[in-house]
């Protein structure tokens, strides 16, 4: 397959623990609830929720992540996707709305901007979540943990390629500005290996944080 | 025969998808299909001919991508240039009959426009004029603007194509599945103002299949008095064996495609997916279908980014509180560039009912050209809301006009010549519903009669620029009563005749009626109610009157414009809620301050900190307040989120509740004189190329709240602005963010330019790439980990 395609997904269910976790709060009191809640209500029918993705063939050699269409060098990401011959690159964005709404609020009530910017992040990992499992469902192998752009030695420059790749603008209106910024913000991009040999079922918040060797980030989950 | 006139009376054909066809020829994904015009002319020539053999009367040319973002002026100058030849040749090689035409075809950028992208508006409209003058130089008979999914983009390519050309530019978007585009625009927004630029015809493609867009299709017709396009899509992809087929096949597309020929579109196509089958198919099905005339839809209307406001049908209410005219608060405000004080008196407008809001920054001692232009575009980054773009400045009009992402209101154009010349040509050019007084070079008829002939002028000279009466609201001036006690009589006779014997709908500043009165309230609202009854479209009016929002939910439901009366209702509830808030207690908190404002600014209840304050400063000094209530409160909340027993978003309610009580501050030293000592000045930005700035406005939010006079930059600050504005002010302290790390080298590149030119200052730095040690490196003062650490230092800097 060589075709981008675009799907659309319904709401994924809020998680209004993992939203507190990305505001920086361990905990929650009844006027913190309060504004969250607000936050959810004023939220909930203004995202979009949009993936346009491509299943590309995969040869790796010697760091080089060969995926026909084009390539990157990436180490880490080799290592990543070690042992699968096809991956999935893809794009997802909840939309322009929630920048909207930080915005606003950036200006007028930080502490709801705070919180928008968690829902943000929570409801865009929902997404790639969600387009995951679905994947996992129509490719019929195992999805190996998604790797960005950003993460390890794979460059941020490598976002203009994909961008490219999945004509971004006009399938689901994700732009890259000169930071290499993805506008909307809430937007990821990402490789997934496809491993047909079995491995283990996708998971999805589960091992994200055990992959990662960034022991001191504030956002490490416990687990 | 011209495609102007072709129009009038035909039913377009337009083409079919290329980017499928151009796949199945071997194009890859990611490559750049622009570059086939050279290097694959045959093929390009071969697809469009196909079309023109099906019955296409237009093609367009494969120039979507074509921008000067993605290829060098020599390399965009060659491509459009094969492009328009590979047309032509096509248009040669066809022996089909109809007419034919060729359209340079225009895609989005490809990048988003700020505040959301990076791209500024009127970069746009230069990149996009780039190639409307080479498809006009190299023969273009058309233009059509397609696929565009943000309606600030969509303005920029026909601002674009209009200063550039005569051709006529056809225009469509493309809408999702909610039926709006990705910016949030609706198609009767998007109507409004495409129709008020001048767009030849307006329309959907992409994105969806042609029953997926009939909801949209039919909005348009109901709203568009200029011809309907539609390109749809030939369903959606899926990939079938390695190959992309799409799921509508052509006798289906056809078919609905005639449906909605039936109900008026007029220029038809097919977008991804389709082919020059789905392009014969249909025009075979529709051999000798006679088109449906296009009618005028006479609908005054303006516009947001988001949606539309009709005038007619209910009436429309214009706040009026953003102007400094006896606002002693807000002329601060504006002299200081407290932009957010304006933006706060918007949202709180749209919370009170407003459908639009009007927009006066006019003081004599400010660059009102600049500050007006920034007002709009930080309100429309914040308020959805129509603007009225209120100013007695044709430039600074013009500057407003330009930006403003919709089809603003005007106010306001006079019967004087001098005000006609200035304003009509704007009107025209930039689309708009203008305001028009009643008054000329001999003054304010005494009369109804006067002010009558004066519109009937107005509307002469309109029509002579070309701008129809529907875009025209007539106010008939509301004088004080107090000097004349027949001015209301005479400017409600004055409104229903305008209404009734022209035709036009009308709008008055209704709370002028009062002045010089007691009680102006209940002589403003009964006003209101008599102009609504002879026929008042609009009023300009202060949302936060109470009186007035009874008149009008009360009309409404009298004039049966309110089903079952339920805003009537809705709205009943908080007619009775007087001002109670300042009774309200606080008392399921424990806190031991001495006043429930401590306990309120540390709770985070900021909806009371207002009233509280209030109160408390009618016994107490507005020093002792910050000094003994405000301050302590705050410095609570801080050390527990020192000591992670407090979280950040709790830390900032508490901020929210102080700054709302530093504002009744404020007002009161606003009135009573002498403005609040402010501590040292802090600058502060998030850095060039760096669009995130939540950490910034916290920072700033706090540092205001300890009463330093933060001079905040915004986001994407080029390190020259850092530098003036800290030269300007002689700023003590600077404060800098990034997120990035690519944006950290702008962050250095900022420190050093302050080193040489502001040697003073000293530079703290934060943000989520930062650590002690890059902040070593690139040279800062200090490495504040969050907003608290950035008060605390810059209190000890400036002890």
């Amino acid at each position: 397959m060589s075709t981008v395609l675009v799907k659309t997904y319904a709401p994924p269910p809020f998680c209004e623990r993992e939203i507190l976790r990305y505001a920086g709060c361990k905990g929650t009191d009844e006027t913190l609830s309060a504004l969250l809640q607000a936050c959810l209500d004023e939220v909930k029918d203004k995202l979009v929720y949009k993936v346009c993705y491509i299943e590309l063939p995969v040869r790796i050699t010697d760091g080089l992540c060969d995926f026909s269409a084009f390539s990157v060098r990436s180490k880490h990401l080799a290592k990543n996707l070690r042992g699968t011959e096809r991956a999935i690159v893809f794009a997802a964005t909840v939309g322009v709305e929630i920048d909207r709404l930080i915005a606003k609020y950036g200006r007028l009530a930080p502490s709801k901007a705070l919180l928008m910017q968690a829902i943000g992040a929570e409801r865009i990992e929902a997404l790639c979540d969600a387009f995951c499992a679905d994947m996992e469902g129509e490719t019929r192998g195992r999805l190996k943990p998604r790797f960005s752009a950003g993460y390890g030695d794979l460059p941020l420059e490598a976002q203009r390629e994909i961008i490219a790749l999945l004509d971004c603008a006009k399938k689901i209106g994700v732009c890259l500005n000169e930071s290499l910024l993805m506008s909307p913000s809430k937007s990821v991009t990402a490789f997934v290996g496809i491993d047909d040999n079995g491995g283990t079922v996708y998971e999805a918040n589960g091992r994200k944080c055990a992959a990662c060797d960034k022991n001191d980030c504030d956002f490490r989950r416990e687990i | 025969m011209s495609f102007s006139d072709f129009l009038k009376t035909n039913t377009v054909y337009l083409d079919g998808g290329m980017g499928t066809l151009l796949q199945e020829r071997g194009l890859k994904a990611g490559e750049q299909p622009e570059r086939w015009n050279i290097t694959h002319a045959q093929a390009i020539v071969e697809i469009h001919k196909a079309y023109f053999d099906a019955g296409s009367n237009v093609v367009c040319t494969n120039t979507f991508g074509a921008n000067a973002l993605k290829f060098s002026e020599a390399e965009l100058d060659e491509i459009v240039k094969a492009a328009l030849t590979n047309a032509k040749r096509a248009r040669e090689q066809s022996v089909s009959p109809q007419e034919k035409f060729i359209a340079l075809d225009i895609g989005p950028s490809g990048k988003l426009l700020r505040p959301y992208g990076d791209l500024d508006f009127e970069d746009a409209v230069s990149l996009f004029a780039k190639t409307v003058k080479l498809g006009v130089q190299y023969g273009a008979e058309l233009i059509l603007i397609e696929t565009m999914n943000d309606s600030y983009e969509t303005k920029a390519a026909l601002l674009a194509a209009k200063e550039n050309c005569e051709l006529p530019v056809l225009v469509s978007n493309a809408y999702g599945e909610d039926g709006k585009l990705m910016t949030g625009a609706t198609p009767a927004a998007m109507v409004a103002m495409l129709e008020g630029m001048g767009a030849a015809a307006i329309g959907a493609n992409c994105s969806l299949g042609p029953k997926q867009l009939r909801g949209v299709a039919e909005e348009l017709l109901a709203n568009a008095s200029v011809p309907v396009i539609l390109k749809p899509n030939a369903g959606l992809p899926k990939a079938v064996d390695g190959k992309t087929t799409f799921d509508v096949t052509a006798e289906e597309f056809a078919e609905e495609l005639v449906a909605l020929m039936e109900k008026g579109v007029r220029l038809v196509g097919g977008c991804c997916g389709t082919t020059p089958k789905y392009i014969r198919t249909l025009t075979q099905r529709t051999k000798g279908f006679a088109p449906l005339l296009v009618t005028d839809k006479n609908l005054t209307v303006v516009s947001s980014y988001t949606h539309a406001v009709a005038f007619g049908a209910s009436p429309v209410l214009i706040g009026e509180r953003i102007n400094p005219t006896g606002k002693k608060r807000f002329k601060q405000a504006l002299k200081e560039g407290d932009i957010d004080y304006i933006l706060s008196e918007g949202v709180s407008q749209q919370e009170k009912g407003a459908h639009i809001l009007d927009v006066n920054v006019g003081l004599p001692d400010i660059d009102e050209p600049q500050t007006l232009q920034t007002v709009v575009c930080e309100l429309q980054a914040v308020v959805d809301l129509p603007l009225q773009i209120d100013t007695s400045d044709a430039a600074a009009m013009e500057r407003a006009l330009r930006r403003y992402n919709g089809k603003a209101m005007i106010n306001s154009v006079s019967g004087k010549k001098e005000s006609m010349e200035a304003v009509l040509p704007l009107v025209k050019k930039y689309g708009g519903v203008v305001v028009a007084l009643t008054l000329d070079e001999d003054g304010i008829p005494e009369n109804a009669e006067g002010r009558v002939a004066i519109a009937e002028k107005i509307l002469q000279a309109a029509a002579r620029y070309g701008i129809a009466k529907k875009d025209i609201v007539f106010d008939t001036l509301a004088m004080a009563i107090s000097a004349d006690t027949k001015a209301a009589q005479t400017t409600l006779t004055a409104l229903n005749r305008i209404k009734k014997e022209l035709g036009c709908h009308t709008s008055l500043g209704v709370s002028n009626i009062s002045f010089g009165l007691p009680c102006r309230d209940a002589v403003n609202a009964t006003f209101f109610a008599l102009a609504l009854e002879n026929g008042l479209s609009a009023a300009i009016m202060n949302p936060y009157s109470a009186e007035m929002t009874k008149t009008y939910r009360t009309y409404k439901a009298l004039k049966n414009l309110d089903e079952n009366c339920a805003e009537y209702i809705g709205a009943a509830a908080s007619f009775a809620v007087a001002e109670t808030v300042s009774q309200a207690t606080a008392q399921a908190v424990q806190e031991d301050f001495r006043s429930e404002l401590g306990r309120a600014i540390v709770k985070g209840f900021k909806d009371k900190t207002g009233a509280l304050t209030k109160a408390l400063l009618k016994s107490t000094p507005p020093l002792a307040v910050v000094n003994d209530e405000i301050i302590p409160a705050l410095d609570r909340v801080g050390e527990g989120f020192e000591k992670k027993t407090v979280y950040l978003p709790q830390l900032l309610m508490s901020a929210e509740a102080a700054k709302n009580a530093f504002e009744e501050i404020k007002a009161h030293m606003a009135i009573s004189g002498g403005g609040a000592a402010k501590k040292a000045a802090f600058v502060i930005a998030t850095v060039q190329g760096d669009i995130h700035d939540i950490g910034k406005n916290i920072v700033k939010l706090l540092l205001e709240n300890y009463g330093f006079d933060v001079v905040d930059l915004g986001k994407d600050v080029p390190p020259e602005r850092v530098v003036e504005a800290t030269v300007c002010r002689r700023a003590p302290l600077v404060g800098l963010s990034a997120l990035m790390t690519t944006t950290v080298p702008a962050m250095e590149e900022t420190i050093r330019l302050l080193r040489s030119r502001a040697p003073w200052c000293k530079i703290v730095v934060g943000g989520a790439v930062l650590t002690q040690e890059y902040a070593d490196r690139i040279g800062a003062d200090f490495y504040a980990k969050d907003a608290m650490e950035t008060v605390r230092y810059a209190e000890r800097m400036t002890e």
